[in-house]
């Protein structure tokens, strides 16, 4: 029988795998945004700043910063999906992944946030959740809270058009 | 940009409440015209804004974000609403990418009040003025907003 991989270097592919992916997107990086994955699982991180700033005088996030955020999430999941596909089945290999060889991303088609409450200045978390995904389309929901995983602060679906996988 | 000396005071409160808001300055946002309900506010293509970086086209979350706060806008300059808003939804359709170096231009009108709500629409172009980049639809608060910011968890 064949000895499975250490543990190391499965987690290590991952990382390096999840690593390239986000930092192909500049804007992820200028809004501070972070992954953190358990498993093929992902939770989003935003850092609070001042450049979040939509109200000055409560102070609370943007809108349009918690619509990115929440969209930013939904976009990485399904990309992180197919890439995931890709990397577990040895088809790519992330040490030799460069910003030409990665999978392209799935182009939105249409977003809809709910905002529930203001978001404070503090940090905030999203995850979401693929409800399906075709060849051709993608369904995804997703949320966002900070301090309390039960009290949501804005929560989003999202319609996405999947990257032709020839390309 | 200051508006003129022919601007009504609503549009001119809401013109310094649009420009002081820190996140829209940070993506380099301009507004262009306000006033009744309708605002038109810009902004420049920036490579820290870009979704990806094979194309230079920018991502859908700053479009969204120059959607949010044009639409915020025209709320706040309508005749019947209160001074601050804030969204309750709102739905962006993306028709085509930007084109990577153009100024995106958003326009929102607040096409009705009710006591408690406002209704936007907004459409979004670059330097093609046929095909819209993007059209949102949004409901916003659009009463004295006191029962949201006093809450207890926004000031807890």
């Amino acid at each position: 029988m064949k000895r499975p991989e250490p543990v190391q270097v499965i987690k290590q592919r991952r990382d390096t795998a999840l690593g390239k992916l986000v930092a192909g997107v500049p804007y992820i990086a200028w809004l501070g945004i972070g992954f953190e994955r358990k498993g093929d699982e992902l939770t989003a991180t935003l850092p609070f700043s001042d450049k979040l700033i939509g109200n000055p005088m409560l102070p609370a996030i943007h809108g349009g910063v918690t619509a990115a955020f929440l969209e930013a999430t939904a976009t990485m999941e399904l990309a992180w999906q197919l890439l995931w596909a890709e990397v577990e089945s040895k088809r790519i290999n992330p040490d030799e992944m460069t910003p030409e060889t990665m999978p392209r991303l799935p182009k939105t088609i249409d977003f809809t946030v709910d905002y529930l409450r203001p978001g404070l200045p503090r940090d905030a978390y999203a995850r979401a959740r693929v409800v399906r995904s075709g060849r051709r389309y993608a369904s995804v929901q997703v949320e966002t809270w900070q301090d309390n995983r039960g009290k949501l602060f804005a929560a989003a679906t999202g319609h996405f058009l999947m990257p032709a996988r020839d390309e | 940009m200051s508006g003129d000396d022919s601007e009504d005071p609503k549009a001119r409160i809401a013109r310094q409440f649009i420009e002081a808001i820190p996140h829209s300055r940070e993506l380099g946002m301009r507004l262009e015209e306000i006033g009744g309900g309708f605002a038109v506010i810009s902004m420049p293509w920036d490579e820290r804004l870009v979704g990806d970086p094979r194309t230079g086209v920018i991502h859908g979350g700053a479009v969204s974000a120059l959607m949010d706060t044009c639409c915020g806008a025209a709320v706040i300059s309508a005749e019947k609403t209160p001074r601050v808003t804030a969204t309750l939804d709102l739905r962006i359709d993306y028709m085509r990418p930007a084109t990577p170096g153009q100024r995106i231009v958003a326009r929102a009108t607040c096409y009705h009040v009710t006591r408690s709500v406002a209704f936007v629409r907004a459409t979004a172009h670059d330097d093609d003025t046929d095909t819209p980049v993007a059209t949102a639809a949004g409901a916003f608060t659009a009463s004295s907003g006191e029962e949201r910011t006093r809450s207890s968890e926004a000031v807890s």
